[in-house]
C-alpha cells in the first residue's frame, strides 16, 4: 500500500543510492551519453521516468561575448553568454547521473569565465575548478545528488560576479527523479511539453538626455554599468534575453488538454511568475522535487538565485500571457511571454453571458432566448 | 534718382506690402521663412471602406462591415509624418508638450512618442500659425489615402468560439508587424504609396481623429443597439489597425495583455481645400483675438 511513510522511505533510499560514492573503476565502466544542447525556451529531448542506469552525461558549452539587442526599440548591450543565448541552455539529467561539462572560452573573447552550478557540491559549485582565460577550455564533472531545477552562472570573482550574471551569463539545469515527477501522494505526473524561461534583469546606463548609452567594448561598458547596478533598479526585465522574445512569431504554443512544465530561473533577483488566464496546477516553487508540490497557485515566487517549476494543463483555447506579476516589470520593463493555445472552448468554465453594450436592460437570458441550446 | 527718393519709394512699397504679408499669414511672432509643408492632394472618389471599431453579431465578435464610402471634396495630406524638428517648433512656441526622453529633433525623421492629445495640440498650433485648418485625418480619410498601403484587418470568419478569432487576429497582427526595424527611420525609408505619400504602414503608427466605437449587430447584420462611442480611445493606423487611449505616447505601455502593439506613435495632418476669402476671414478673426 502506498502511504506517505513508504513514499518517504523510497525517497530516502533513492537519496542514499544517489549519494553513495562511485570509485574510479565505476567511472571507467559507467555508461556515457553525449547531449546536444538546444537554445531556450526549448529543452533537449530527454526522458522523464527512466530505466537507464546512472550515467555520465556529457555537455559542451562555449562562452560567447557579443552585442545583443535587448528591447523592441533596438537597445544594444555587450552581453556575455553561455552558447550565445540568454539564458544559457538547459541541461537535463537524472538524480544519480554525473554532469560532465566542457567549457570553452574562445581566443576572441576578452574576459576570463567559469561556471558555478547550484546543483553541484563543493569548489564554489565548480567555479573554483573551471576558471578559463580566452584561448582555454576546461572539463569538470559533478554528481547530480539532488533532484530539482537549479541555476548555473558565471562567477569569476569579486565585482565580476554580479556583472557577468546581469550581462546574461546564467542558465539552469534540471535533475529529474529517476522515476519522474510525482504529486504529493506519489502519483506520477507527466508533462507533454516543457519550456525553460530564463528571466534576466539588465542595468543599462543612460546619458543625460535619457538615451541608453553604447560602448566600444565590453570592458568600456563596465564602469557605468556598475553604477547603475549599485542602485539595484533594472532598466529591463526580460524573458529569453530580449523584450518580446517569446511573443509574436516566437510565442509559446500548447493545446487544450496538454500538460506543460514551465521552468523559470532568475539568477539574481526575485520574480513572481503568473499565467494570465491560467494557474500552476502543481508548483515546486523553490524548485526541488523532494518537496511536495503546491497546488492551484495563481502566482508563485522565484527567489533570486534560484529556479522553480510549475505544471499546468491548459483547459481553454486562446491567448495567455506568462508574466512576472510585478506588472510594471511585465509591461514597462519587458517581462512578458505569450502562449497560443488551440482547442475547443468550454462554456462551463467561462462564458460571456451578455456581451458589452449600452447600459440597461436584461443581464441574463440575453442571448439564449432565441437560440437552440447546444447538447 | 536721389537716395532719399529711393528710400521714400521703398518705404511706400514696404508700407503697401505689409498688410498683404500680414493677410498671407504673418502674425506678431511669425517664425522665419521655411519650406512650405509638402502635401499631396487627395481627390474625391468612392471606395470600399472597412469600418473601424468592434462589431459583434448575435453576441459573437465579427469583422467590421465594409461600407461604400465617398468623399465629396478634395483634401490635402502631408506627404510625410510630422518631423521631430517640426514638432519641436510647437514645443518652442509653448503650444505643445515636450517629447519624451531620448527624442532628438531631426528634420528628416518622424516625431514619435506622441499622443493623440499632443497631435491635436500641434494641429491647433499649426492652424493658428498658418491660418489654414490643419487636423488629424479621420480613419476613413487615412484608409482612402493609404490605398494599397492600407492593411485590411478582417480575418477569415471562423465558426466557433471567440478564442479562434482571438488567435487569428494575434497571428494577423504579428505577421503584419513582423520584421519592422526597431528605431524610427528617416523619411522615405518605407517608400511611398501610389499617391506619393511616404512611409505609410512602416514602424510608425499614425493617429486618426476617429473614436473607438462598438456596434452590436443582429443576426441579419442590422444594428441591434445604438453604438457605444468612446472618444477616450482613438483609432491608430499603420501596419495594422490599433485602438489606443488618447493620452498614450508609447503604445507598448497602453495596449492589452496580448497583441502586437504599435512600435511608435506619430502622426501626419490633413487640411481641407478652401477658398481664399474664407482664409482671409479666418485670419482676421485670429488677428482680432490676438488684439
Amino acid at each position: 500500500m502506498l502511504t506517505r511513510r513508504t513514499l518517504m522511505a523510497a525517497a530516502a533510499a533513492a537519496a542514499l543510492i544517489a549519494a553513495a560514492p562511485a570509485f574510479a573503476d565505476d567511472f571507467a565502466t559507467m555508461p556515457r551519453e553525449k547531449v546536444e544542447l538546444v537554445a531556450p525556451p526549448f529543452i533537449h529531448p530527454h526522458e522523464q521516468a527512466t530505466q537507464r542506469p546512472p550515467s555520465i552525461v556529457e555537455f559542451k558549452m562555449t562562452v560567447q561575448e557579443k552585442e545583443m539587442v535587448i528591447d523592441e526599440k533596438g537597445t544594444k548591450i555587450h552581453a556575455m553568454t553561455f552558447n550565445g543565448s540568454i539564458p544559457g541552455p538547459m541541461m537535463v539529467v537524472h538524480q544519480g547521473d554525473y554532469v560532465e561539462l566542457t567549457l570553452v572560452n574562445p581566443e576572441t573573447n576578452t574576459m576570463a569565465h567559469n561556471i558555478d552550478f547550484h546543483a553541484a557540491t563543493g569548489a564554489l559549485g565548480g567555479a573554483e575548478l573551471s576558471l578559463i582565460n580566452p584561448g582555454e577550455q576546461v572539463t569538470i564533472r559533478w554528481k547530480a545528488t539532488r533532484a530539482g531545477v537549479f541555476v548555473y552562472h558565471c562567477a569569476p570573482g569579486g565585482p565580476m560576479i554580479p556583472w557577468h550574471v546581469v550581462s546574461g551569463m546564467n542558465g539552469a539545469v534540471m535533475v529529474l527523479p529517476r522515476d519522474g515527477l510525482k504529486d504529493e501522494n506519489g502519483k506520477p505526473l507527466h508533462y507533454d511539453r516543457a519550456y525553460y524561461i530564463g528571466e534576466q534583469d539588465f542595468y543599462v546606463p543612460r546619458d543625460d538626455k535619457g538615451n541608453y548609452k553604447t560602448y566600444e567594448s565590453l570592458a568600456d561598458s563596465y564602469p557605468d554599468t556598475e553604477e547603475v547596478m549599485r542602485k539595484l533598479i533594472p532598466t529591463h526585465v526580460v524573458f529569453n534575453g530580449k523584450e518580446g522574445a517569446l511573443t509574436g512569431k516566437n510565442a509559446l504554443t500548447a493545446k487544450v488538454g496538454e500538460t506543460v512544465l514551465f521552468i523559470h530561473s532568475e539568477a539574481n533577483r526575485d520574480s513572481r511568475p503568473h499565467i494570465i488566464g491560467g494557474h500552476g496546477d502543481y508548483v515546486w516553487e523553490s524548485g526541488k522535487f523532494a518537496n511536495r508540490p503546491e497546488r492551484d497557485l495563481e502566482t508563485w515566487f522565484i527567489r533570486g538565485g534560484s529556479a522553480g517549476a510549475a505544471l499546468y494543463t491548459f483547459r481553454e483555447p486562446g491567448l495567455y500571457a506568462y508574466v512576472t506579476h510585478n506588472l510594471i516589470e511585465a509591461v514597462e520593463l519587458g517581462a512578458t511571454a505569450h502562449v497560443k493555445v488551440r482547442g475547443q472552448w468550454n462554456d462551463d468554465l467561462m462564458k460571456q453571458v451578455r456581451p458589452p453594450g449600452p447600459i440597461g436592460g436584461a443581464t441574463t437570458g440575453f442571448l439564449d432566448a432565441a437560440r437552440p441550446r447546444p447538447n | 534718382m536721389s537716395f532719399a527718393v529711393l528710400a521714400k519709394g521703398a518705404a511706400t512699397i514696404a508700407a503697401a506690402l505689409t498688410p498683404l504679408a500680414w493677410l498671407a499669414g504673418a502674425g506678431y511672432d511669425r517664425p522665419p521663412a521655411r519650406d512650405p509643408i509638402a502635401v499631396v492632394r487627395i481627390d474625391p472618389d468612392a471606395f470600399a471602406y472597412r469600418l473601424s471599431g468592434e462589431f459583434d453579431r448575435d453576441g459573437q465578435p465579427v469583422n467590421a462591415p465594409q461600407r461604400p464610402t465617398r468623399f465629396e471634396r478634395p483634401f490635402f495630406m502631408m506627404r510625410t509624418q510630422v518631423s521631430a524638428a517640426f514638432y519641436e517648433r510647437c514645443v518652442a512656441a509653448r503650444a505643445c508638450a515636450p517629447l519624451g526622453r531620448g527624442a532628438t529633433a531631426r528634420r528628416d525623421a518622424p516625431a514619435v512618442g506622441v499622443s493623440w492629445r499632443d497631435a491635436t495640440a500641434f494641429a491647433r498650433w499649426l492652424s493658428r500659425e498658418t491660418g489654414e485648418a490643419w487636423r488629424l485625418p479621420t480613419d476613413a480619410e487615412w484608409a482612402f489615402a493609404a490605398g494599397a498601403r492600407f492593411n485590411d484587418d478582417a480575418v477569415v470568419e471562423t465558426v466557433g468560439s471567440f478564442a479562434q478569432r482571438w488567435l487569428a487576429k494575434y497571428d494577423q497582427e504579428t505577421a503584419l508587424a513582423h520584421a519592422l526595424p526597431a528605431a524610427p527611420q528617416p523619411f522615405g525609408a518605407f517608400g511611398a504609396n501610389e499617391r506619393g505619400l511616404e512611409d505609410l504602414s512602416g514602424n510608425v503608427w499614425e493617429w486618426t481623429d476617429t473614436c473607438f466605437e462598438r456596434q452590436a449587430l443582429d443576426a441579419a447584420s442590422r444594428p441591434a443597439a445604438p453604438p457605444v462611442v468612446n472618444c477616450g480611445v482613438r483609432v491608430v493606423e499603420g501596419a495594422h489597425r490599433a485602438y489606443v487611449s488618447d493620452f498614450i505616447r508609447d503604445a507598448r505601455a497602453g495596449g492589452c495583455s496580448v497583441g502586437a502593439p504599435p512600435s511608435h506613435l506619430g502622426f501626419r495632418l490633413v487640411r481641407d481645400e478652401r477658398g481664399l476669402v474664407a482664409a482671409a476671414i479666418r485670419l482676421l478673426r485670429g488677428a482680432g483675438k490676438r488684439g
